[in-house]
């Protein structure tokens, strides 16, 4: 299965993504797109912007490593991974799964675990800027999220995920 | 070898990458964080907090204990915060 990875500083457009890898095909029963969005607040603070730097070479590869622990995980007909870095402002686009399947429960579950993977294995740092500039608290890089981690973690246990459908 | 630092770790230090020739006997990345945190005040404010720093050796995450024997890269940065 041909997957599409891509790290850039461009927009992306959903839609047109999905209808790409779907695209001639008949065997596809279900598309799952996710979106991540850059919000207007962190923790009730307003946001000017949000900065995400990554690991040129690495974030390529880890999302890669992912892409295939998802494909022998279930039976996927198409992947794509979009993930921005560079400076966003709120409600632009952050990162963009998509995944085909001939049904619905191994695309939706595609979709959860390389987004909680891409949350805490692939090499990209967020750092915001509030509004308001140093007045209000400058620029500060987020802190990682134990909740993400468990989120990711849970893949690993037997039957890994499954309590997320439940 | 060549080192990345990433995010307040390249931050803290003030650079994105160096070369350096660590000496004789340090062995892991563990050991190699050490030396660096008494390479300056710089440093000791990067590695403060060990524990929290992850790193990877050509581009592949690896833990403390990992060799750094062969390394051609090694990159420390703080946990991820992608997606």
């Amino acid at each position: 299965m041909a997957a599409t990875i891509r790290l850039q500083r461009e927009p992306f457009d959903a839609a047109s993504e999905a209808a790409k890898l779907r695209h001639g095909r008949r065997d596809i029963g279900a598309v799952v797109t996710f979106t991540g969005i850059c919000r207007s607040d962190e923790s009730g603070a307003p946001l000017a912007a949000m900065t995400l730097e990554h690991y040129p070479g690495m974030a390529e590869a880890e999302v890669a490593r992912h892409v295939e622990a998802a494909e022998r995980r279930w039976p996927l007909l198409g992947v794509t991974v979009i993930h921005r870095y560079g400076r966003l402002e709120p409600g632009e686009d952050i990162v963009l799964v998509v995944t085909a399947a001939a049904h619905r429960q191994d695309a939706f579950a595609a979709a959860e675990f390389l987004m909680d993977y891409l949350k805490t294995r692939a090499p990209f740092w967020k750092q915001i800027e509030f509004a308001g500039g140093e007045k209000t608290g400058g620029k500060i890089w987020v802190d990682a999220k134990s909740s993400d981690d468990a989120l990711a973690e849970r893949w690993t246990r037997p039957g890994g995920g499954r309590e997320a459908a439940e | 070898m060549k080192l990345r630092y990433f995010a307040w770790v390249r931050e803290r230090i003030g650079k994105p990458e160096e070369e350096i020739e660590p000496p004789a006997g340090i062995a892991t990345v563990a050991d190699l964080m050490t030396w660096l945190s008494h390479r300056g005040e710089e440093y000791a404010h990067a590695f403060e907090n060990p524990k929290v720093i992850r790193a990877a050796i050509d581009r592949a995450h690896v833990r403390g204990d990992a060799a750094i024997l062969g390394a051609r890269e090694i990159a420390f940065f703080p946990p991820m915060t992608g997606g």
